[in-house]
């Protein structure tokens, strides 16, 4: 068994909340880069020039690449022989986010009640945590902010097993063409289908953390998402919804087994500012 | 084939003539910000037939919610925010000569009559591209409605802010047309 004081989460996450910020995955860039040679509309390059301009900005000036530095999403995998103490690990993970917004001059954009009050809690806290339990005694920590703009298009339905593939395929191109401009995109799709219809949605968004140079490993889905890819970006909907090749940068499905009954779909729409970060101890 | 232009603000009814949807606009300057509460506040005084806290004649407004200015910086990280939120209230100001709306995407259709009405324009800056935008605000101060906070208005100096046509005086709306153009039926 391995002890670990919760207060060395602290550090930890703070930076990584500033990094995912600051510093833009390498796969995005090569994705917005690959997309940019493809592009045929002047705009669209215009604007995926622009992007790739500023994701180097921001690294330079250590600013936010979004003014709109999001939710703190942090996924946990502890390690079953991990022995926390000195503390409560959540709060240690809310104290990480505290310190990483203020510090890093990120925006603070959560409010304490969703409809009546709707008052800042003006330190970006709660953290939205999700923790899984694995074997081992590693704590692995991804910090994902995920901003309101593209979160605001998603969606989940339960859909009947007679829909089919097709019925799935459709389902999310129509809902990134119901979103248009308004996502930011170009855009990163995530699915999650099965489990169960809070688990679906999980599913979806875990599926964004996978890094956009790699598909699914089972060669039938990964053939599905290309489908998805191609359909989408024959849309027409292109950077910023002024018209365009490149409507989405990638498409990245996770399932889990479902009751007989049931076909959960959930899609999770994610900006060009694809944010994650992570860090083992 | 769309064009490069630099304009300096105030606008023209000559500089928004030469503006077509697609066109990079790089824009010189004084520019003002406004969301929402400011907007509410602005039409409540044109309705009222008040003073404005500044002259909006010509005047360009954009739709931010900055991030914190660090250290030895004018503002933070300052993309466009979402510009329907706005529409209920940018016909008022265009009446009264407002000539520019920078935000992020499409408006509806009397915000749209109402530029071709007023030779207004609406201006699109990249969502997402903060920090091209902040590095071109080299001066930002509130001027009114400093209890809105972040809604507050503020005066920014610019230099070249990089935005894209997105509706001209003519009635085109790349949100539209440009999709149009590149969909495909399957
Ligand atoms: S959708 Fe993404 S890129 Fe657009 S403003 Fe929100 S966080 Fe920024």
């Amino acid at each position: 068994m391995r002890e670990i004081d919760v207060n060395e989460i602290i550090p930890i996450v703070k930076k990584l909340c500033i990094d995912a910020n600051y510093y833009i995955g390498e796969d995005v860039l090569d994705k917005i880069k690959e997309f940019y040679e493809k592009e045929e509309s002047a705009t669209a390059k215009e604007v995926l020039s622009i992007l790739l301009e500023n994701y180097e900005l921001a690294a330079n000036e250590k600013m936010p690449s979004c003014q709109d530095t999001g939710v703190a999403v942090v996924f946990i995998e502890l390690g079953q022989d991990v022995h926390l103490f000195g503390g409560d690990f959540y709060e240690a993970i809310n104290e990480g986010v505290r310190q990483g917004y203020k510090d890093g001059y990120l925006r603070k954009s959560i409010v304490n009640d969703p409809i009546i009050d709707r008052v800042n809690t003006k330190d970006n806290t709660p953290a939205l945590i999700y923790t899984d339990i694995v074997p081992g005694e590693k704590i692995k920590i991804i910090v994902a902010p995920k901003g309101g703009g593209s979160e605001n298009m998603s969606e989940v339905k339960m859909m009947k097993a007679a829909d089919g593939i097709e019925g799935v395929v459709d389902f999310v191109v129509d809902r990134v063409s119901r979103s248009g401009g308004n996502p930011c995109p170009p855009i990163v799709v995530g699915i999650g289908l099965g489990g169960n219809f809070e688990q679906s949605a999980l599913l979806a968004k875990k599926a964004l953390l996978r890094p956009l140079n790699e598909s699914h490993p089972e060669e039938k889905w990964a053939r599905i998402e290309e489908e998805i890819l191609e359909k989408v970006n024959k849309l027409g909907i292109g950077p910023q919804g002024f018209g365009g090749r490149t409507t989405a940068l990638g498409v990245s499905i996770m399932y889990k087994p479902c009751h007989i009954a049931s076909m959960p779909v959930a899609v999770n729409i994610q900006c060009h500012a694809a944010r994650h970060k992570s860090a083992v101890i | 084939m769309p064009q490069t232009i630099r304009l300096t603000t105030p606008f023209t009814d000559e500089d928004v003539s030469k503006l077509s949807i697609g066109d990079k606009v790089l824009i010189t300057g004084t520019i003002y910000t406004g969301r929402d509460a400011a907007h509410k506040r602005l039409v409540e005084l044109v309705e009222a037939g008040k003073d404005l806290p500044f002259d909006i004649k010509g005047q360009i407004i954009y739709y931010v919610g900055p991030a914190p200015a660090p250290p030895g910086k004018p503002i933070g990280s300052a993309g466009p925010t979402t510009s329907y939120r706005m529409d209920p209230y940018a016909p008022a100001l265009m009446d009264v000569g407002l000539k520019g709306m920078i935000g992020k995407g499409p408006r509806n259709q009397k915000v749209i009559d109402s530029m071709k009405k007023n030779k207004a324009v609406y201006l699109a800056a990249i969502g997402g591209a903060a920090v091209v935008v902040a590095k071109s605000i080299k001066e930002a101060k509130v001027i009114a409605y400093d209890d809105l906070g972040t809604e507050a208005i503020r005066e920014l100096k610019v230099e070249d802010f990089p935005c894209i046509v997105a509706n001209d005086i003519y009635g085109n709306d790349i949100y539209k047309d440009g999709v149009e153009k590149y969909k495909v039926e399957t």
